[in-house]
């Protein structure tokens, strides 16, 4: 696709999501609620969090306002694009009892058409991560699935990077490079406020021609690329990659597992609020007659003790063993699993630990600890039939 | 890193819906095991599976549960499951009577090298309840005897009383091309058969360790100490297979319990060899 | 029928000794079998000899203070039967009971372990074989404890 951008002005932004609306999408994207920027339906730009930001370190998120009227002045939100593709609650199946014994009932896929507003790079690549999960394999999530084929997805190039943000050291943003219908560079200056377009594909192309556009000028686009480069050197954090996994591979035993341990509260919180972490658990259910019986998966957590029982006891009983399971799964082994990292720099985990555990500080003393020479070390699982 | 394309190809359209199975017969093996004998319900015929594979069989309104397929992979038409009482399921699940039905879901997962192991001395080491999964291994090679040296079978368990498939085990022993040894870890003096641990077998067992695929199954502990047993004998970690067992709740790869290292145990196991699982059976809580 | 003199060279125990200490050793050792259900020796006694199976099936036995007996182990075909006449006070710690009709070499400790006081080589060199089987004997019921299979 040719580098061709458009201009669309702040005053006809609520005509976007008339428009996706119009399409028969339901339109999410940002709005206040319970003090932080969180995803919800939108029909009116009103509701979005127009000139507000958020303070974001490790333990510690603020809403403030800005200085002026951005409508995507923040960074990532509490809530990933997860929940809406792989919903934290999903019935799977009923059954009932019959003469004969049980009777199971398909239960139909609750897929709405919906359209994403403000999705950002990293997010966008934590979607491609999620992709690999339930679509890559040879099985498939129907659920997943049927959700993530009707999204249109408009995504927001970040104007300004957070305090836990490292998707610069991911190479996972702060611009979005694919996987988006259209993709929006907020521009405010003092006198305009305009969003540089960018078209990622056909259907981006159609929403894009039923709205007041215009082609962009050189300045603007420059004034949105100056703006990304700032950003990339804002980033909060910095997460050194290199043979991140060969080191994590050669430290299960290391005392910083112990040390990480004692703060880490095995709240699940991380993973709850990653936007790639996609553990799931089952929930039986009965009704008290025992007539009907239902399936219903949930979002689950490695750093339950439950989560890895097999008879006899858990797997992982310590809470090391747990910080060590997500965290190696996140930076070592999810490149054996799916080909990438899984962790796409949001810095999510960071803001919402309640005791400001940071995985980019965990990894950096890792690396550390095995001072200048890297030690020759075990590879486990590594080499895959 | 973002993937435009995807494909779509589903193998299984509801991966996650159990199809029902009526219980034909219960076999009680021990004081705590069971055998389950299910025929399909649904106008299916035979349910066709690889030796080493496993199934979620659900108990109605309790819950859902991973067992290896322990039948005979040439006679598909019956699905048979042996399993210990030890969990709320379990137990539920041996309460069941003939005519019961149960929720079946599978077969996943890896399975035993029946074809890499011909020409090969095949040595069979289960412990305790590890004898159910090798069993459809062990009905394959014995089917095709001919295309393979000698078979050996190593069997561990606690006591006489826990012994599992009595009568298939004396039937085996009688065989003149099957070489069974059958030990315990404890006997009082009715038992005339060995007493010690499966690992002492090895050292001794005829077979020629150049030229031999072993195929072992127990627990991890045990498994980790037959392994050693092998390799001193001089068997490639490469022809030794292990299989594995962690919590699994989908069995498809997408709940993410039962991760090990890299691996998913139900997609990419449970059958692995030792190479691959050597490292991470000697780490703790992985 | 073999010499005692070629069966013991071929024992891995014996694997590897110096040509004066097989000559040695061949001269303390004699023929024995044992009847199916006998007892080759009985916990308390005297240890003056030590076995190499030669056919049967041995097993090891303790006395089980809630009564009746546990057998902890078998000993088969080319197993070594006894280390308890190599270390003071030269007792039997359990009982050795022949399962099946047992043949065996007996070989006479009180004999080896006097001619080891004084060749301290051949000494170190049965010393470092007996220890290696203690250990292996000591593994395997540490596996045990651990209750392997449940």
């Amino acid at each position: 696709m040719t580098q061709q951008f458009s201009i669309l002005e702040r005053e006809d932004f609520q005509k976007l999501i008339d428009v996706l609306s119009a399409d028969g999408y339901q339109v999410i994207g940002p709005t206040l609620g319970e003090g932080a920027v969180i995803y919800d339906e939108l029909t009116s730009i009103e509701q979005m969090p127009i000139g507000w930001t958020d303070i974001q370190e490790g333990g510690k998120y603020r809403l403030e306002r800005r200085d002026d009227d951005a409508l995507f002045g923040f960074n990532t939100s509490p809530q990933s694009w997860k929940r809406f593709l792989h919903p934290p609650s999903v019935r799977l199946w009923q059954a009932h009892r019959t003469d004969e014994g049980f009777e199971l009932q398909h239960e139909p896929i609750e897929a709405p058409r919906m359209a994403f507003l403000g999705v950002r790079s990293c997010d966008l690549h934590a979607i491609a991560i999620q992709d690999k999960v339930f679509m890559n394999g040879d099985y498939l999530d129907p659920t997943y699935k049927s959700r993530r084929e009707k999204i249109f997805v408009v995504a927001v190039n970040c104007g300004q990077a957070g305090g836990t943000c490292f998707c610069s050291s991911m190479n996972t943003g702060p611009k979005a490079e694919g996987g988006f219908d259209l993709a929006l560079t907020e521009i405010v200056e003092s006198r305009q406020h305009y969003f540089v377009v960018e078209v990622g594909s056909e259907k981006g192309q159609e929403v894009l021609h039923q709205l007041p556009h215009r082609p962009a000028k050189d300045s603007e686009v420059k004034a949105a690329d100056n703006l990304l480069k700032k950003v990339s050197k804002q980033m909060g954090r910095i997460l050194d990659t290199e043979q991140m996994q060969d080191i994590l591979y050669r430290n299960y035993e290391n005392a910083r597992w112990d040390s990480v341990a004692q703060r880490c509260l095995s709240c699940a919180n991380c993973t709850m609020v990653c936007p790639t972490c996609f553990c799931t658990t089952i929930q039986d259910v009965t009704d008290l007659s025992g007539s009907h019986a239902e399936r219903v998966r949930r979002w689950d957590s490695c750093f339950t003790m439950d989560f890895s029982y097999i008879h006899g006891g858990s797997i992982r009983y310590s809470q090391k063993s747990r910080y060590r399971q997500w965290m190696t799964h996140k930076l070592a082994t999810w490149f054996d699993q799916f080909g990438t990292a899984g962790c796409v720099g949001c810095g999510r985990c960071i803001t919402w630990c309640p005791v400001g555990i940071d995985l980019t500080e965990e990894m950096a003393a890792i690396r550390e600890s095995e001072g200048a020479a890297p030690k020759p070390g075990r590879k486990p699982a590594s080499a895959k039939p | 890193m973002l993937e435009q394309e995807l494909v779509f190809e589903p193998t299984v359209a509801e991966p996650m819906l159990p199809e029902v199975f009526r219980i034909q017969r219960v076999k009680h093996e021990s004081y705590d095991t069971f055998t389950l004998i299910l025929e399909p319900s649904n106008g299916r015929e035979s349910f066709p599976f690889k030796a080493g594979q496993f199934n979620m069989l659900y108990v109605y309104g309790v819950g859902e549960v991973p067992i290896s397929i322990s039948g005979d992979p040439n006679q598909p038409e019956m699905l048979v499951h042996t399993t210990r009482a030890v969990g709320t399921v379990t137990k539920a699940m041996s309460e069941l009577k003939r005519g019961d039905v149960i929720g079946i879901r599978g077969p996943f997962g890896s399975s035993w090298p029946i074809q890499e192991a011909e020409h090969h001395d095949v040595v069979f080491v289960a412990g305790g309840i590890g004898l159910a999964p090798l069993r459809p291994a062990l009905y394959e090679i014995i089917a095709r005897r001919e295309k393979y040296g000698r078979i050996v079978l190593l069997y561990g368990t606690r006591s006489p009383d826990d012994i599992l498939y009595h009568d298939e085990l004396e039937q085996w022993r009688a065989r003149f091309d099957l070489e069974v040894y059958v030990t315990v870890d404890y006997a009082d003096k009715s038992w005339r058969g060995n007493v010690g641990v499966v690992t002492n077998l090895i050292p001794k067992a005829p077979f020629d360790p150049q030229h031999t695929v072993a195929l072992v199954c127990g627990p991890e502990v045990m498994m980790r100490f037959t392994a050693i047993e092998f390799l001193k004998r001089g068997v490639s970690p490469t022809s030794l297979y292990l299989t594995m067992e962690r919590n699994m709740k989908c069995a498809i790869g997408f709940c993410g319990h039962c991760q090990l290292g890299g691996y998913f145990i139900c997609k990419d196991g449970p059958v692995f060899t030792y190479e691959q699982m050597q490292t991470l059976l000697s780490l703790w809580e992985v | 029928m073999q010499s005692l003199d070629v069966i013991l060279r071929e024992q891995k125990i014996f694997e590897g000794l110096r040509e004066e200490d097989h000559k040695l050793i061949a001269g303390c050792a004699f023929n024995t079998h044992f009847e199916a259900n006998q007892y080759i020796f009985r916990e308390g006694e005297n240890a003056d000899t030590f076995y190499i199976i030669r056919y049967g099936t041995v097993g090891l036995e303790l006395r089980n203070p809630k009564g009746g007996i546990i057998t902890v182990q078998t000993l088969r075909e080319g197993d070594v039967l006894g280390w308890s006449w190599l270390f003071e006070p030269y007792r039997w710690t359990y009982d050795a009971h022949a399962i099946s009709m047992v043949r065996a070499v007996a070989l006479d400790g009180r004999c080896l372990r006097t001619k080891c006081d004084h060749d301290h080589t051949l000494g170190y060199e049965l010393m470092r074989r007996f220890a290696h089987i203690m250990v292996e004997r000591l593994q395997a019921t540490r596996m045990q404890v651990l209750d392997l299979y449940a």
